[in-house]
């Protein structure tokens, strides 16, 4: 078991024909994903390794059957993207791009809702459940399949963490990177709800950083809810206060945010907080 | 990117919002000009990217036209927290009655537009919010439908403005929207919005935050940029597509992506806070990591004096540990720099990646396995060196 996607999930690539559609589409089928065809507008009827190039996601999905689809175009045409999936009808969209523009991120965000799709990210690296399916770009090499759920909202951290992991032996249920911008389609919480309901995950690791305050309701969340024991990092105690460090929602504001707040939030909720991300698989084992 | 009060103001003013009949200037000259054809009490406002001017002195009250010139002598070229003032705005000064709040920001964690409205403007709004927070009347908007009627009934209501302001207030609050919407803000605030001694509504100060991500369709927006509070070397970096942020430590960080990035800064200090050691700044050199990335990028470290190493941390998920190594030394040789540097590879090939390094023998570089690792070592040579 796992959160989100499977082995059994049937992936659509948004922008397959582009430089870096493309090559993560390739490297998600040799992972195993079972990627079933991509959209570009323009360029249907074309073939990409074998699989279908449709113009339109609509199309797609009628002919395909496929249930998620990954967003991999440009920021300027992202939103529109992640809205025609939702319109098509798939369960989940993971949009990898940076740099959206967070008023086009709103209307996207309010439209998926109304449509009832799941929105991951954007500006993240996607979802890997090791040994069945990745959908986005975490590198195959870093995790290795087990009983620990991961979400973050960073991806090199991520990375680093779950090869930390997987260097002491532990593997992992599902990785989900949630995205680092301001305004994202799912949240800390949510995805520690679907870990806490799924058999297979028994700990979790929360990555979190500083801006917003995600990490602070997922820690009344993990208070009031959880059973499954959390082990935490927070990235940016050394960030100065507004200053966007990288991540567009990465941001103390108005001294709102701080990476402080947010570990005694985790602590108080009895999170375990690592100050260190290498520690993390020790206060996981 | 943010933008001064006065080009807050002007924007607002195109968005039916009234504001002083104020003008802007950067000679003593033209303030006494400005203030000659207003009349009357002049406001002078230094125009720099930093709260707290006022209590600076970067904001007087004149009396007349010569009292303004004197008083512009004086805050133009002022420094105010680091920056240099080069700009004035020059107000008439304004009746005022009562003061309000009045602001359209990105609510993060409900993804819409958030109304915030007080009748006790004036004060820092988020010391307000902690004081009493019950003093804000707030209100989200459908991103899809905008702002509806109805909810601007209940915005004047709820706060309390007088019934005889609500039409004037109406027209105000669908004019921030518009100008919210319109100019990709992520905040729009009027403060104080100000009830003249006449009984009229008048914008007296603005602030306005454009989304940086929006800036490619703001192209009148983005040409009214104000860089003068950016560093050179962070104006290099972004051009170069790196982010960079300088800060006040002593080791140079240099990190592929933003989360591990804040991570391998938290370290340094982690290790190097009981020595007064830190980092010295925030950089994200992006995927790839090219020996011509890097080398811009380490260029841009060095050129901060209160480097004394440099730490280099690479994840190798997609890029590959061994061509990494590649570009850093390929990046070396042309930058020499003088400072030792930390280089720690993890990830795709990291074994090779580390063996070229080591087996390049250069005296002042060292390689590192773990980031605990790479992280004391360059406390270490921060103070060896010092």
């Amino acid at each position: 078991m796992s959160i989100l996607i499977d082995r059994s999930s049937k992936v659509l690539v948004q922008g397959i024909t582009g430089r870096q559609g493309g090559f993560h589409a390739k490297l998600m089928m040799d992972y195993g994903t079972d990627v079933v065809g991509g959209v570009t507008p323009g360029k249907g009827g074309e073939w990409f390794e074998g699989k279908p190039v449709f113009d339109t996601m609509r199309k797609a999905v009628e002919t395909t059957n496929a249930d998620v689809s990954l967003v991999t175009v440009p920021a300027r045409f992202a939103a529109d993207a992640i809205m025609e999936a939702a319109d098509a009808g798939v369960r989940l969209v993971i949009c990898l791009t940076e740099h959206i523009p967070v008023s086009d991120m709103m209307k996207a965000l309010s439209f998926c809702a109304q449509k009832s799709t799941r929105l991951i990210g954007p500006n993240c690296p996607g979802l890997m459940t090791p040994g069945q399916a990745k959908v986005g770009i975490i590198p195959a090499m870093v995790a290795a399949p087990g009983n620990v759920g991961v979400v973050s909202k960073s991806g090199t951290l991520t990375y680093e963490v779950g090869f930390a992991m997987k260097n002491a032996g532990i593997g992992n249920s599902t990785i989900v990177g949630i995205g680092g911008d301001p305004v994202i389609g799912t949240t800390f919480v949510e995805v520690l709800e679907m870990f806490e309901n799924d058999p297979e995950t028994e700990k979790v690791a929360l990555l979190g950083e500083i801006g917003g305050s995600a990490e602070i309701i997922a820690a009344e969340y993990i208070k009031n809810a959880m059973t499954k024991p959390v082990a935490a990092f927070i990235a940016g105690r050394s960030a100065p206060p507004g200053k966007r460090m990288g991540h567009a929602g990465a941001i103390v504001d108005g001294g709102e945010g701080s990476a402080e707040e947010k570990i005694q939030a985790l602590e108080a909720a009895g999170a375990r907080v690592a100050a260190n991300p290498e520690e993390i698989p020790d206060l996981l084992s | 990117m943010k933008l001064h009060e006065y080009q807050s103001k002007f924007l607002f003013r195109d968005f039916g919002i009234p504001i002083p009949e104020g003008a802007v200037a950067t000679t003593a000259d033209e303030v006494e000009r400005i203030a000659a054809e207003l009349g009357g009490l002049v406001v002078i406002k230094a125009q720099v990217h930093v709260g707290g001017r006022g209590k600076a002195g970067g904001v007087k009250v004149a009396k007349n036209a010569e009292q303004a010139r004197a008083y512009a002598e004086e805050i133009l070229g002022m420094d105010i927290k680091g920056l240099r003032v080069e700009k004035v705005l020059v107000d008439p000064g304004a009746d005022i009655d009562r003061e309000i709040y009045l602001a359209i920001t990105n609510d993060r964690g409900a993804g819409q537009p958030l109304i915030m409205a007080s009748m006790d403007g004036g004060m820092d709004i988020e010391e307000l919010n902690r004081e009493r927070p019950e003093a804000i009347t707030r209100e989200h908007v459908d991103p899809i439908l905008g702002l509806q009627g109805f909810q601007v009934t209940y915005i004047a209501s709820a706060m309390g403005m007088p019934r005889t302001l609500w039409r004037q207030f109406g027209s105000i609050l669908r004019g921030l929207y518009q100008c919210y919407v319109q100019s990709d803000a992520e905040l729009a605030e009027i403060n104080p919005l100000v009830i003249t001694g006449a009984g009229d509504l008048l914008a007296v100060d603005g602030k306005v935050i454009i989304d940086d991500n929006a800036l490619f369709r703001q192209p009148k927006l983005t040409a009214e940029r104000d860089a003068s509070d950016e560093l050179a070397s962070e104006r290099q970096a972004r051009e170069a597509g790196i982010t960079y942020i300088k800060l006040d430590g002593q080791i140079g960080c240099m990190v592929n992506g933003a989360g591990l990035a804040m991570t391998t800064m938290d370290m340094t200090k982690l290790y190097g806070d009981a020595h007064g050691i830190g980092p010295a700044n925030f950089l994200d050199i992006g995927g790839g990591a090219s020996p011509e990335q890097v080398a811009t990028a380490l260029r841009i470290i060095l050129s901060d004096a209160n480097v004394k190493c440099v730490l280099f941390n690479i994840f190798g998920g997609i890029t590959r540990c061994d061509e990494v190594a590649k570009g850093i030394l390929t990046a070396y040789n042309e930058v020499k720099p003088e400072a030792p540097m930390v280089i720690r590879l993890q990830g795709t090939n990291a074994l090779a990646g580390n063996r070229i390094i080591n087996e390049a023998r250069i005296p002042n570089i060292l390689s590192a396995e773990t980031l605990t690792d790479a992280a004391k070592m360059a406390v270490a040579a921060v103070k060896e060196g010092a």
